[in-house]
């Protein structure tokens, strides 16, 4: 054992009291879905969960219905202030469940106890406390005197930050006066599941929130539903566009937050220990699935070596392994298929002339698992630059003046993130200003706030989420209709 | 002795410049009683290509003057087009059959438009940006930024504030535009770029097509180079087919609706870009 190495110190699952079965969460209740149940997997250890309830067309009607009901006899009748105190109550059963949360969520989704614990979780709590304070205030949101809410909202969900991304989904439009339903994503529906419970102790009346759970075949009607009046997505952008034709002439609002391929620009003169650590919390946060993650590193010529030797110094002491335990740096990766195309990707970034690093560290023997990855001498062409790997895969760039970096920076589809590392503020302000991403961090990646817009620029998506533009997305103006711009 | 009238060639503007279609082609534009008042350009697919590369030339240096300035160019428009008020009196009297009260009405009612959108120039993003008091030592702040190129559908049915109501707001925050003008009104659109081109619009900031909208717009909603795309005008088209031809590149999509002055038309070709400046490291 070197002083690197860590007896084993998992969290305890005796906090978790899950079913072996859960269903749809409709009106209030748990009901059998009619499609065929699918299993829920650990992903570390393949090992069965949960046996999930797969909605079809029909429950998918049922849920709707619920949430129009709702939305017409209770919940658009509801004050402002009663509509925030159950927020309010949402996020202290969030706190008071925490721990249970972040356990039940570093177990389905693979990702570490100490994330799910630190980052995700409170994040979430975070989230519905601060829209409750907006719920008797929409007056004050920016879109004149007594905004209206849409109606129902189909919200269709990914799988790397389920509960987090259900909060985000959630929480704004239910403040704004709107009824949900929402969908999780197939491989990740237990925290929802258990928001269901939480949404059952906070007594809210039923059908306001309903949860739905399968695959793409259950996400469709959700999004096509002509009950629904605005959709709101996070998942890729082919997914993305597909419900952007689905929506075309429909008259519904739609917020969709896709995929990204963030550059992460490193100057010359950056404070060198926190860019180290920068970069390796931009991409290896979360195994790297993350839609804004900095996955192509842009260092300047002159520092490349020196950085690159320090990451991978960096990298060989984070720890793999068991999502559960505390001491676990990197986690699993979410499934077979999104391993499959981790593969494949890094693959084709060696071929295609990238130099590949992986750092040593023990592959567990079950479950999906992918080593931190480091391809230096990448160009702008290679695959590893241009689509979105979503997985523990840096590709490292360099440029030589401001304007290559940004040139460089730019040159993707996407628009959804990038960071910016340099002691000297003029350039932060001046490279900040010419970067077409809806996010940017200055010295600091990943950081998340439920007070702080949250969205992209080109194919990454339309649509903001947190904030003050978090909470007028599901609102229209007193005047207008859905479709229209006021 | 009755002096013999010099009647205008209409053509298209691209770029700053007055081109005719690349096509060749052209189409009768007759007043409301059928009276034969011009042959009006009739642009190509050719030609709302050029359109957007002229457009996507310009957005760095509009998108990149200052916010006072962007107003001031705008403002100016308005004095221009008010001195040439009875030209476009006239104009639209011929082509739409309006009384002179009515037609002096819509053109005062474009210049006015012209002035209120100016006045946002500098004040959209102090209403529609903010700072967010997010929990850790971060300056965190939200500003809106213009999308980039916009294609836009200008409304059928009116010679001059249609046109106005869809092309200022696209304006203000710094987005260049290519707008296809009211296929039986375009002879107005025409003039206006005439004012554009002498009110210190920067060349290709506004690109102005006329002919068939059913036959142009395809190519601009499809455009991978345009980033927002405005129906407000198409409502006769196969406007869904647009939008889901949008879609590909996921372009900001306003369907067809009324033409207002709003904060709304300025904020829906925006993005919202947030900075987070780490305070701790000093």
């Amino acid at each position: 054992m070197t002083f690197l190495d860590y007896a084993p110190a998992p969290e305890s699952q005796s906090v978790l009291n899950l079913r072996n079965e859960y269903g749809l969460f409709i009106g209030g209740e748990f009901r059998a879905g009619s499609g065929t149940p699918f299993a829920s997997i650990n992903p570390a250890t393949e090992k069965h969960i949960a046996t999930i309830a797969h909605a079809n067309e029909a429950d998918v009607d049922a849920a709707v219905a619920a949430a129009r009901k709702a939305y017409e006899k209770t919940w658009s009748r509801l004050s402002g202030s009663d509509r925030g105190k159950y927020l309010f109550r949402i996020a202290r059963l969030v706190q008071e469940r925490a721990r249970e949360l972040a356990v039940a969520e570093s177990l389905d989704n693979g990702k570490p106890i100490k994330e799910s614990r630190d980052v995700d979780v409170p994040l979430v709590a975070a989230w519905f406390f601060y829209y409750a304070g907006w719920a008797d205030k929409l007056d004050h949101v920016g879109l004149g005197a007594a905004p209206a809410p849409l109606g129902v909202a189909a919200q269709v969900i990914p799988w790397n930050f389920p509960l987090l991304m259900l909060a985000w989904k959630i929480a704004p439009a239910l403040a704004a006066g709107n009824t949900v339903v929402l969908k999780p994503a197939e491989t990740t529906s237990l925290t929802a599941l258990l928001f269901a419970e939480i949404v059952q102790q906070a007594d809210l009346p039923p059908g306001v929130v309903n949860i739905v759970t399968g695959a793409g075949d259950s996400g469709k009607p959700l999004v096509g539903h002509p009950d629904a009046d605005i959709v709101a997505f996070t998942g890729s952008t082919p997914v993305g566009r597909a419900i952007a034709r689905q929506t075309a002439g429909t008259r519904k609002r739609v917020i969709l937050e896709l995929g990204g391929k963030a550059a992460n620009i490193v100057f010359d003169d950056a404070p060198i220990d926190q860019a180290i650590e920068g970069i390796v919390n931009g991409i290896f946060f979360n195994q790297g699935h993350v839609c804004c993650a900095g996955s192509r590193l842009l260092v300047q010529e002159s520092v490349h070596d020196e950085v690159v030797d320090r990451l991978k110094a960096r990298l060989s002491t984070l720890r793999l392994g068991d999502p559960l335990d505390k001491n676990t740096d990197i986690g699993a990766i979410n499934s077979a298929s999104q391993l499959e195309r981790i593969r494949t990707l890094s693959d084709v970034g060696e071929a295609e002339g990238a130099e590949r690093w992986t750092a040593p560290c023990e592959i567990p023997a079950n479950g999906f698992w992918f080593a931190p990855t480091i391809f230096t001498n990448v160009s702008t062409s290679h695959r590893i630059a241009r689509e979105e790997i979503f997985g523990p895969v840096l590709s490292v760039l360099t440029f030589r003046t401001p304007a290559e970096a940004i040139a460089k920076a730019n040159n993707t589809p996407y628009g959804l993130s990038a960071g910016i590392w340099t002691d000297k503020g003029s350039r932060i302000l001046a490279v900040a200003d010419q970067l077409r991403a809806g996010v940017i961090w200055a010295n600091t990646f990943n950081r998340f706030d439920p007070s702080s817009p949250f969205g992209g620029y080109k194919e990454s998506g339309y649509g903001r989420e947190g904030g003050r533009h978090g909470i007028a997305a599901y609102l229209r103006t007193s005047t207008s209709t859905n479709g229209a711009t006021k | 002795m009755s002096r013999l009238a010099v009647p205008k060639t209409y053509k298209l503007y691209i770029g700053g410049a007055f081109p005719r279609s690349e096509s060749g082609r052209t189409y009768e534009v007759a007043s409301s009683k059928g009276a034969f008042l011009a042959n009006a350009a009739k642009a190509s697919r050719k030609d709302a290509r050029d359109a957007v590369v002229a457009a996507r030339a310009a957005v760095g240096g509009w998108s990149g003057a200052t916010a006072y300035n962007r107003g001031q160019v705008l403002y100016r428009i308005a004095e221009l087009l008010e001195g040439r008020r009875e030209q476009f009196v006239a104009e639209i009297v011929d082509a739409e059959g309006v009384s002179a009260g009515k037609a002096t009405a819509q053109v005062d009612a474009a210049i006015d438009r012209w002035v209120w959108y100016a006045g946002w120039a500098d004040k959209y993003a102090q209403v529609s940006g903010n700072a967010n008091p997010v929990s850790g030592p971060y300056f965190n702040i939200s500003v809106p930024e213009p999308t980039g190129v916009v294609a836009i559908v200008a409304p059928q049915d009116s010679s001059l504030l249609g046109l106005v109501s869809v092309v200022a707001p696209a304006l203000v925050a710094g987005n260049t535009v290519v707008v296809v003008a009211s296929e039986r009104l375009p002879l107005s659109a025409i003039s206006l770029s005439e004012v554009l081109a002498t009110s210190d619009v920067p060349k290709g900031v506004v690109n102005v097509l006329t002919g068939s909208p059913a036959e142009i717009a395809p190519w601009l909603a499809s455009h991978a180079d345009v980033n927002g795309l405005d129906l407000t005008g198409a409502g006769d088209l196969d406007w869904v087919d647009l939008q889901v031809a949008a879609a590909e590149t996921l372009k900001r999509v306003l369907a067809p609706q009324d033409v207002d002055q709003s904060l709304g038309r300025i904020t829906a070709f925006t993005e919202t870009k947030t900075v987070w400046h780490t305070k701790g490291l000093i």
